[in-house]
């Protein structure tokens, strides 16, 4: 064999080859073939006709797409804000504890390994009009919760949005409790001496200290939020009346129950374009030696 | 003295908030837990409590009427194929980038290609990706699902094992190649045996995502027969949609054994699953 093809360099390039190979069959090359069919108006069967920019234009007036979008900034906002809270306290809290510990950690962890299918399913019972919490309290002669919240147009998103917050935000604590056990104790006993309060001590040391990890999880946060589909495809599908339709929901009904490949896939290369504006975003952010 | 005192009731009110917060996870699963065992005339009546009456049929029902003899299979099946496809690719990746030639620009060209890849949204390629797997004839198979996860998993998998590999010790490899050892050899004879700890992390993780996996699994598998757990479910959920008890106990058929691997891998998983998250 020439000596070029059996150099370390080739072999470490064979050893390669298969990840690169099935990486690329299935998500490179089918998102390359989403960027030529968002130019055109196919429909999965006939002919394929080139019709420009015209799916953008279509987009930009389609009064669906635009509620889905305000319903994903919706959705980022709320993960940005209460999940991240929550978790900040309780995984402070938990700093402070030495009893318990692990216990805490791995309920709090549980709901974020359980499968969506199963945690809709037991939040759609509780939240249940006639059984769970509403048949609860008409048993004790309540009227609450007397109609899903997941049946009414005003909380249906917030309700979805509920469900998956109550399986993510464990998540949340375990990524900031790593960050917090790398803080130098010592920091923490020089602001005893000095007398700090509690909150002094998490504004001061704890916050500015977890920075990186911080930053990290909103940047999760936000591209996760981005094709968020299975909750609200399993409760709501987008209902009643489009109040939780999200990007993804929108483009999976475009796209499996009308056919419409073109249409479907500039929905998808607007949510890739968005993703990578954000994550180019940071890196030019971290470029700039802006710590994060 | 008086500050001791403070910091006892302080943390007393730290537990306070602590199991508030544990218990807003574990009752909805409690109730759950109680709806499986719960015959279907008592729902009315007791929707939250204990059963006044046990009734382990509903166990039985879902597994004879959800047929779930097949899908476990099913499910078991994408995920041990997934796990031989995905950790194969991911291991022969991850040592040729750790060990073989770490400085190469491989590493710069193919981490860069798969950090772009796990940045794309699924909802990107899935429809192109559809009609290629209907052309190709892949479309309502197990095996087209099993590709499909072990490429989505390979960045993943392949940084994974590759942070642990970049910490084996070079003396290792540069002792088999005195003794004679062929490239292959290097990777089945040293690094494999050196690295189970985290092949054990990557398998863990993968079978989760496998297990749980929902969009691809709806969309992928049409027929009744060959559908995975997750997507089986979901139709549970219409067609015994006022039979609690059967798709209580279903749900908890398909969260046993993950939560039984959680248990005795706890640390593996939580470390695995934010490892994922903060370096991917």
């Amino acid at each position: 064999m020439p000596k070029f093809l059996t150099s370390i360099n080739a072999i470490s390039w064979y050893f390669l080859f298969p990840v690169i190979f099935i990486h690329f069959f299935v998500v490179a090359f089918p998102s390359i073939l989403s960027l030529l069919l968002c130019l055109t108006d196919w429909n999965g069967f006939g002919r394929i006709n080139y019709v420009g920019l015209e799916n953008f234009q279509e987009l930009f007036r389609d009064r669906v797409f635009k509620k889905a979008v305000k319903h994903n900034i919706i959705w980022t906002v709320m993960f940005l804000t209460i999940p991240v809270i929550v978790a900040l306290v309780i995984a402070y809290l938990l700093t402070g504890i030495k009893r318990g510990q692990l216990f805490y950690r791995l309920v709090y962890f549980f709901p974020y390994i359980l499968a969506s299918i199963v945690n809709c399913l037991i939040w759609r019972y509780i939240f249940h009009p006639r059984h769970g919490l509403g048949g609860w309290f008409e048993n004790q002669g309540i009227d609450f919760l007397a109609k899903s919240p997941f049946a009414m147009k005003e909380t249906a998103l917030y309700a979805v949005a509920w469900v998956d917050m109550w399986h993510f935000w464990g998540f949340l604590v375990i990524i900031y409790l790593t960050g917090m056990y790398q803080v130098d104790d010592s920091l923490y006993e020089a602001a005893d001496i000095e007398g700090a309060t509690k909150f002094q001590k998490f504004r001061y040391i704890t916050l500015p200290m977890i920075r990186p990890i911080f930053v990290l999880s909103l940047i999760i946060i936000i591209i996760w939020s981005v094709p968020t589909f299975d909750y609200v495809y399993i409760l709501t599908m987008g209902g009643p009346a489009y109040s939780s339709e999200v990007v993804a929901n929108h483009l999976y009904s475009q796209a499996f129950q009308r056919m419409n490949v073109g249409y479907a896939s500039t929905i998808g290369v607007m949510m890739f374009f968005y993703v990578g504006i954000i994550v180019g975003f940071f890196a030019i952010l971290r470029r700039m030696g802006w710590e994060v | 003295m008086a500050t001791a005192r403070f910091r006892q009731r302080s943390s007393y009110i730290n537990h306070a908030i602590l199991i508030f917060m544990a218990l807003t996870i574990i009752l909805p699963l409690l109730v759950l837990a109680f709806n499986s065992i719960k015959p279907s005339s008592e729902f009315g009546a007791n929707p939250l409590g204990f059963p006044n009456e046990i009734r382990l049929m509903n166990y039985y029902d879902a597994w004879v009427n959800g047929n779930y003899t097949q899908i476990f299979t099913n499910s078991l099946t994408l995920v041990i194929g997934t796990l031989i496809l995905n950790l194969t690719v991911s291991g022969l990746a991850a040592f040729s980038l750790a060990v073989l030639n770490p400085k190469g620009i491989q590493t710069i060209v193919v981490g860069l290609y798969l950090l772009v890849g796990i940045s794309i949204p699924a909802q990107l390629f899935i429809l192109p990706l559809f009609l290629m797997w209907k052309t190709l004839y892949l479309l309502d198979t197990r095996i087209g699902l099993i590709i499909i996860y072990s490429a989505l998993n390979a960045p993943f998998a392949t940084f994974l094992i590759r942070s642990y590999m970049l910490q084996l010790p070079t003396e290792l490899f540069e002792a088999a190649k005195l003794d004679g050892a062929s490239v292959m050899q290097l990777f089945t004879r040293v690094a494999l045996p050196l690295s189970w700890p985290v092949f054990l992390t990557t398998a863990l993780i993968v079978s989760l995502t496998v297990w749980n996996e929902f969009l691809f699994a709806i969309t992928f598998i049409i027929t009744d027969e060959y559908k995975p757990i997750s997507s089986i479910l979901f139709t549970f959920q219409s067609r015994f949609a006022n039979d609690y008890g059967l798709v209580s106990a279903a749900s908890i058929l398909m969260a046993a054994p993950i939560a039984i691997l959680f248990m005795f891998f706890q640390r593996r998983f939580i470390a695995g699953l934010t490892s994922g998250a903060t370096k991917g």
